[in-house]
């Protein structure tokens, strides 16, 4: 267990980065707590498994330092730093028994026999492996293998924190809500520090206190799953997290009123004032979730022919055009259909403001 | 993954007894027969190309490398062209007798080519291909075209089946579909395939020289030629071995990077 | 999952006409005159196992047979444990990578009588560094005349021009292991020899199969090296199999035994291939998924 700190954190590969874009991991600062579970989101390629990585050992920062509990473990290399990994495929030693492999890492340091037998049969039971003991690790399964994986990493007593980088990728989706489960008891019984990277929000969502969702090397917003729902700092956030995204629509600026495709919304004067001046790319965005639908104009509406309705169930997915842009609607009821000309209502308290992509309100 | 302290010192020494016996024949092939004779030196004190000279103007010589790249090229191209579709059958299809038949195919690999000495003297001159290109081609496909078809059905099970069933319904023919599409995919595996049929009919030499005499010779047959009155003529039999080494550099030397990232891929 | 279709027979029909031409019709031939004396053009006597048992009980054949063992054997024994070596040492990409894999390859390259001439020049007392540099240590070297010295050089010749086929299977094994497992291992806290022993070495066991069935194969079929270093000499202490057979059908021309040996050389080898293959599998089972 440890409390993990990144202080002035940076990767690049080149020598000298100058630009942004030199950078695999943009500059950041950041606390993780001792014994939270955490998730690193983005697409692929934005630095997450770089950023893991870095907190493990297996690579060197080019900038910054990482503290352990307070401690500089920069150039301490990943065994010495007491954490484990797991990885996208099991990784286990195919010549040994279930019992080796856990047993291998107690045994590299000298542990005694007896010691040993005993975590050892702590660590099977935990995982539903006690009965597998005996077998050679490379018959069995492909999800008891990455258990195998994750209990070599939790055989050892003071483990610091266990880092995931996307583990359910190979496993078979019936299986994957079974692991995902038994990581949750895990987490709660040992109290560990989780680290968990993925590119499926609907997993990070539900197995972090906190996300962390990253982008292009950089993190864009750290918080809970309803933080990044409703108060989005990034329009990247907005538009990765929920399902459909955040619709995010181009709009200028102009006295006390935004203007989108040919309509004109007035401001509230806080938003007015938070947006006087801004200079570049203004962007509105609101949930689909939030917009509202009516038949007949309103005062407070923007006029948009209907273009797709689709009926889920719960709820109807309805598209909109306006302009020369899409909104996404999830509406309770929809006396509407295709080609039909309605009047969207984007409330005021849930319609946000981004500027350049950051939030500003 | 190991050390590098202890590594390279391993590799360099592995690479200087490696080359050492292909220099000393580099060493001779400079050398007059006077100056070999005389006395054992580490590089030749007076440096002559007179060895060389004379093979690239006998054409006793430089017939023998022609005939051979000749028949090598022949064969590469045969096999490889054979081979493809064989292989392909054997990645895609199940049939009656399929097991067996890639078996069989094996086993022509595992025959000794001795064994194939004297029946391929009587078969060859039966039907009148007695020291042409051709004799020495196809009877190099004996252990190529097992050897092709074993690794080219590797890599194209490597390709996914889905590819050929989405161009079938895009409307290719067969013939198109496995030009346009399937090979570019393939061009990795085709490559490595061409560079193990060329080492292995370039450097095999015993049925090349039982299947020939006067027109195809090879190099190795000239080679024996160089005892003359005046003794073994080292320097011109040095700078000929020489010669036969650098067709082979030369084709590894452009396919490296090719090799390299096959061996990246994971493809064995 | 492949689908049934019989007409795939069309496909290998190039296949099988040229290898056909190539090899059935001589196996014809051979099984033809194993089975025959032939006393004139036109005189032939059927004689059945005849030169069959002629050839078991021929003593030259037991002693070339039992060379050939050892130098197989031999062969294996030191080719495979340095190849693996030389191919951890190898680097894993870049310039060097290329450049080790071209130079490592060069002996692989040249024909196999160019290997043999390399070798009788640079072995020679006189004009050989190999042979100057170990007699003028002290030892006396002579491998034309020493029928140990001439199975040691035709030992390392061998060693010298194979060693790299099994340094570039090894290394394409070695780069097919993922990167995740060297880092799990660093994780785990294992040794050096402990990566070598539980990762590369099982991973590597698809590789070493077929460099054990290929060297073993092509060392027990060797002709033309050692024919050209030491003419099989001094008197038969290098002649193998192929040697033998060759002696016995061209040199001979005793076409009847020749022919019967060639079907018992070519099953001998069969039968070690098939052996050894199952052998590999059995110590592999338990690995499937």
């Amino acid at each position: 267990m440890a409390r993990i700190e990144l202080v002035d954190l940076a990767h690049a590969y080149r020598p000298n980065p100058t630009q942004p874009s030199d950078y695999a991991l943009r500059p950041m600062n950041m606390q993780w707590d001792d014994g939270g579970a955490y998730a690193l989101l983005g697409p692929s390629g934005c630095g997450k498994t770089t950023l893991l990585n870095i907190i493990s050992g297996l690579l060197r920062p080019s900038h910054g330092r990482v503290l352990f509990d307070g401690k500089d473990v920069t150039e301490l290399p990943p065994e010495a730093r007491n954490i484990a990994q797991v990885f996208q495929f099991p990784v286990i030693y195919d010549t040994m028994t279930v019992f080796d492999n856990l047993a291998f890492p107690l045994r590299n340091r000298g542990w005694k026999t007896a010691d040993i037998n005993k975590r050892v049969q702590q660590v099977a039971e935990m995982l539903e492996l006690s009965s597998d003991l005996k077998h050679r690790a490379s018959g069995l399964s492909v999800d008891a293998k990455q258990k195998i994986s994750l209990g070599r990493g939790l055989v050892r007593p003071d483990v610091a924190a266990v880092l995931f980088d996307e583990p359910l990728t190979v496993i078979d989706p019936h299986l994957k809500w079974l692991l995902r489960r038994k990581l949750k008891e895990i987490h709660h019984e040992l109290k560990l520090s989780l680290i968990y990277v993925t590119h499926d929000q609907v997993e990070a969502l539900t197995f972090a206190d906190k996300v962390v969702v990253m982008t292009q090397g950089e993190v864009v917003q750290a918080g809970t799953a309803q933080e990044l729902f409703e108060q989005p700092a990034h329009t990247f956030v907005g538009y990765f997290i929920g399902n459909p995204g955040m619709n995010l629509l181009p709009c200028k600026i102009n006295g006390g009123a935004v203007h989108i495709e040919g309509s004109t919304i007035p401001l509230p004067p806080k938003v007015s004032a938070a947006l006087d001046g801004a200079d570049g790319k203004t962007t509105l965005g609101i949930r689909p979730e939030f917009v509202e639908c009516e038949v007949e104009p309103q005062p407070d509406t923007t006029p948009a022919t209907v273009t797709s309705v689709r009926n889920l169930g719960t709820h109807y997915l309805a598209e909109f055009r306006v302009g020369e842009h899409t909104i996404a609607a999830k509406l309770r009821q929809l006396s509407a259909a295709a080609g039909d000309k309605v009047w969207l209502r984007l409330p005021a308290e849930r319609t946000l403001y981004y500027v350049n992509d950051k939030r500003v309100a | 993954m190991m050390s590098k302290t202890l590594t390279r010192p391993i590799l360099a020494l592995y690479l200087l007894l490696s080359l050492l016996p292909i220099y000393w024949m580099l060493n001779m092939s400079l050398k007059t027969n006077e100056e070999i004779v005389g006395a054992l030196t580490m590089w030749p004190s007076n440096l002559t190309f007179d060895n060389f000279k004379t093979i690239f103007t006998d054409p006793s010589w430089y017939d023998g490398y022609i005939n051979s790249i000749l028949y090598v090229v022949i064969n590469m191209v045969l096999s490889v062209a054979v081979a493809l579709p064989a292989a392909y059958a054997f990645s895609r299809y199940s049939f009656l007798g399929d097991k067996h038949l890639f078996f069989w195919l094996l086993t022509n690999r595992m025959t000794p080519p001795a064994v194939f000495l004297l029946p391929f003297f009587q078969l060859y001159s039966t039907v009148g291909l007695m020291d042409t290109h051709l004799a020495v081609a196809l009877a190099h496909m004996v252990f190529n075209v097992p050897l092709a078809v074993w690794i080219l059905e590797g890599f194209m099970s490597g390709i996914p089946k889905e590819i050929d069933e989405t161009a079938y319904i895009d409307g290719y023919s067969f013939p198109k579909f496995f030009v346009k599409i399937f090979l570019p995919m393939i061009k990795s595996g085709v490559g490595v395939t061409m560079f193990f049929c060329f080492m292995f009919s370039w450097v095999e030499l015993l049925l090349a020289r039982t299947l020939t005499s006067v027109n195809a010779k090879p190099i190795a047959a000239t080679m024996t030629r160089t005892v003359s009155a005046a003794g073994m003529d080292w320097g011109v039999l040095s700078a000929a071995g020489v010669l036969t080494i650098v067709p082979g550099a030369l084709v590894i030397w452009f396919v490296r990077h090719y090799i390299a990232k096959g061996f990246a891929m994971g493809r064995v | 999952m492949k689908t049934h279709n019989n007409r795939a027979w069309f496909l290998i029909l190039p296949v099988i006409l040229c290898v056909a031409f190539s090899a059935i019709l001589p196996l014809m031939t051979i099984v033809n005159y194993s089975v025959q004396d032939i006393l004139g053009p036109t005189q032939h006597v059927f004689v059945g196992t005849e030169w069959f048992r002629m050839v078991m009980r021929d003593s030259e054949l037991h002693g070339a047979l039992y060379r050939q063992m050892i130098f197989s054997l031999s062969v294996l024994a030191i080719e495979i444990p340095l190849g693996i070596l030389v191919a951890l040492t190898m680097p894993a990409q870049g310039w060097k990578a290329s450049m080790s894999l071209v130079l490592i390859a060069l002996p692989l390259l040249i024909p196999w009588n160019v290997v043999g001439t390399i070798w009788q020049i640079f072995g020679r007392g006189d004009i050989g560094l190999l042979g100057y540099a170990v007699n003028h240590a002290g030892i006396s070297y002579n491998y034309t005349g020493d029928s140990i010295d001439a199975w040691v050089t035709v030992l390392v010749m061998d060693i010298w021009h194979w060693t790299p086929l099994v340094v570039l299977l090894c290394y394409a094994g070695l780069r097919a292991i993922p990167d995740a497992y060297y880092q799990a291992a660093k994780i785990d806290g294992a040794s050096r020899w402990a990566v070598f022993r539980f990762i590369q070495l099982p991973k590597l066991r698809n590789v070493l199969m077929i460099a054990v069935l290929l060297r073993f194969m092509d060392s027990f079929m060797i002709y033309t090296e050692p024919f050209v270093l030491t003419g099989g000499g001094p008197g038969n202490a290098t002649t193998f199999l192929s040697q033998y057979l060759t002696q016995k059908a061209v040199g001979q021309f005793d076409l009847g035994p020749a022919a019967a040996f060639s079907l018992i050389y070519f099953l001998i080898i069969l039968l070690f291939c098939f052996v050894l293959y199952n052998w590999m599998q059995r110590v592999g089972t338990g690995d499937k998924k």
